[in-house]
């Protein structure tokens, strides 16, 4: 209800969004440039409060797909629990996409985490780091183009034995 | 050759008296990393009791650990932490690998977990399982007090490297008693 009047406008106000509904969810895909302001949209628009989840999917040798990364974004509104799916395509060789930490702070992990893994760069987020690997790591491991068994980070340390401790 | 020993009095070898206090009061650190760390509390609750064991005093602090138990994967991140945990230990110590994954890494054959413990610190017993029940772990303290008790010395002479290679060596090259280097009699005063 909330939700299909929320993408009725959202198509009026920014040409060129998609939108569709899968099994009672309604989904709708944006431009990288307009995500942000899609985004405001719904938020201060449409009641769309709560960002549940901004999570990545590399289609890389999918069947059919055209582009490379789908950034997801998870809103919901707090009073209705009405859902909506945000999607927008990025592609290599540089995956950037504007921050939403501006409209929710707690996007500041979610984003960090899509970095680490993905490396999706958000440009204007204030502390863009690894969450889960370390540091040193090189790559971001949930690339289909990274190797099951890495490239060998788990070998690198050196071996204590007896007697040395 | 009977000895004349009075009353509650026994003889030994200093070694075996060390090794027996050491394998009775083992006190382990709690590595537990994943799901075999549940088995691990069930180990030291009150069904299976490893107090019977001498060995249900876990301490979270490694200084007055000594004996590690992993129980459960180790990926590379945390690696540098159980190195300086094993470290901080003092000898002589003892580690338990537990589970599939703790030995071998398992069935996460991924980027990030290690593929077995003991590539990276030395470990004295593996319990296999997924995760091993409580009965295979305290199967692995008993065998491990057995190993302790037959090999333990006072002065931690088992855990010299060096030495423990050193028969083997010489099984590899066939030596002759008293001229290969790696084959002589041990002095008299080592063998006691
Ligand atoms: S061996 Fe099995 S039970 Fe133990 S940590 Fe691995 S997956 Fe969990």
């Amino acid at each position: 209800m909330i939700t299909g009047r929320a993408v009725d406008a959202l198509t009026a106000r920014f040409p060129g969004v998609q939108s569709d509904e899968f099994r009672g969810q309604a989904r709708v895909v944006v431009h990288p440039d307009s995500l942000h302001d899609v985004l405001a949209f719904l938020r201060d628009e449409h009641q769309f409060q709560l960002l549940i989840d901004i999570t990545c999917v590399d289609y890389l040798h999918y069947r059919d797909a055209t582009d490379r990364y789908g950034l997801v974004y998870l809103l919901a509104t707090l009073e209705q629990g009405a859902r909506v799916t945000v999607r927008t395509w990025l592609n290599d060789p540089d995956p950037v996409i504007a921050t939403v930490t501006d409209l929710w702070s707690g996007a500041d992990w979610l984003e960090r985490e899509v970095w680490d893994m993905f490396g999706i760069v958000f440009v204007g987020h204030p502390d863009l780091r690894r969450i889960l690997l370390p540091d040193q790591f090189t790559s971001h491991p949930l690339r289909k183009d990274y190797p099951l068994q890495g490239r060998g980070e788990r070998h690198n340390f050196t071996a204590i034995r007896r007697g040395e401790a | 050759m009977a000895i004349e020993l009075p009353d509650n009095v026994m003889v030994s070898k200093l070694d075996q008296l060390a090794s027996w206090c050491r394998k009775n009061s083992l006190w382990p650190m709690p590595f537990a990393t994943a799901c075999c760390g549940i088995e691990l509390m069930a180990t030291g609750a009150s069904r299976h009791d490893l107090a019977r064991f001498g060995a249900e005093v876990f301490r979270f602090s490694p200084r007055q650990c000594d004996l590690m138990i992993v129980a459960g994967r180790v990926v590379m991140k945390m690696l540098p932490v159980l190195q300086r945990i094993w470290q901080q230990m003092h000898e002589p110590k003892w580690c338990i690998s537990m589970g599939a994954c703790a030995s071998t890494g398992g069935v996460f054959d991924t980027y990030a977990v290690v593929q077995g413990i003991d590539r990276f610190i030395p470990v004295d017993m593996y319990v296999p399982g997924c995760p091993p029940r409580p009965e295979q772990l305290i199967q692995a303290i008993i065998d491990l007090q057995d190993k302790i008790q037959n090999e333990g010395t006072i002065l931690g002479q088992e855990f010299d490297m060096a030495s423990r290679q050193q028969p083997k060596r010489a099984l590899v090259e066939l030596p002759v008693l008293g001229q290969s280097p790696t084959f002589v009699r041990p002095p008299l005063e080592v063998r006691r």
